[in-house]
């Protein structure tokens, strides 16, 4: 069992696409102070905003939770529904439901859980239709 | 090359972070897309693109660029322009487009990576 010596949580709100990107950032600069080296914290910030966008532009809200530890950083995004029906299409790049709104914005292209996986050590998803998705990162420090 | 090598050969309005332009850019991305921003740039890369919105500057945040070119004469809305220069991060204007101002800086030396 891990021993965390830190725990952070973030509220994140559907649809609110002018505040989307804080808790990213916020989590970004945390790591930055705390002297963890730059790979490791450009990595874990990738992670968390491609996290942050997905409960921003598909969840119905949610909570990314950062847990550091001395040998391994932790982010869990859990979000209160709507669940994905197939989680093997959603992990295909170029796979996306996103609306229009999220587009223009520069995202919905499918490429987000992709891009998370590619920054993980570990890379966890679970979800159930109606009740809700949880993403997990783990990045070795 | 220089920021200011940027600026001039793109004949470019510096929106913010004015007093930089001696620092130094090693790669460009075109890119409106900005999941690919995210999987390909490395940090200290120029980001070229047409999207002038918050998460633009959120982006470059997450990966370390410094330096935004927006394309077809586009400008931000100042609270864009505000979030960059708090951020420390340079934003200029061209009137080329996307393919032109990159074509303008590969042609100069500056290289894509990929």
């Amino acid at each position: 069992m891990k021993q965390f010596i830190m725990e952070h949580t973030y509220e994140v709100k559907a649809g609110d696409y002018v505040v989307a990107g804080e808790a990213s950032s916020s989590i970004k600069g945390l790591l930055k102070k705390l002297g963890i080296s730059g790979d490791i914290v450009r990595r874990m910030a990738i992670a968390a905003y491609e996290a942050e966008m997905n409960l921003v532009i598909h969840s119905e809200g949610g909570h990314l939770i950062l847990k550091i530890s001395p040998a391994e950083l932790l982010l869990i995004s859990q979000d209160e529904g709507p669940g994905i029906p197939d989680i093997d299409l959603a992990m295909e790049e170029g796979y996306s439901t996103a609306p229009d709104e999220a587009r223009e914005m520069g995202f919905g292209a499918g490429m987000g859980l992709a891009n998370i996986k590619r920054c993980a050590d570990e890379f966890n998803i679970k979800s159930s239709v109606g009740i809700g998705t949880k993403v997990e990162v783990k990045i070795y420090i | 090359m220089q920021i200011r090598d940027v600026a001039r050969l793109l004949n470019a309005d510096i929106l913010s972070g004015g007093t930089c332009l001696d620092r130094e850019v090693k790669f460009a991305c075109g890119c409106d897309l900005m999941s690919d921003a995210l999987a390909f740039i490395e940090d200290g890369t120029l980001l070229l693109t047409g999207l002038t919105n918050l998460q633009v500057i959120r982006t470059a945040e997450m990966i370390d660029v410094f330096v935004i070119v927006f394309v077809r004469g586009k400008v931000p809305a100042n609270e864009v322009i505000d979030m960059a220069k708090e951020r420390n991060i340079i934003l200029m204007s061209t009137d080329y487009t996307l393919f032109e101002a990159c074509g303008i800086l590969y042609q100069a030396g500056l290289k894509g990576k990929s």
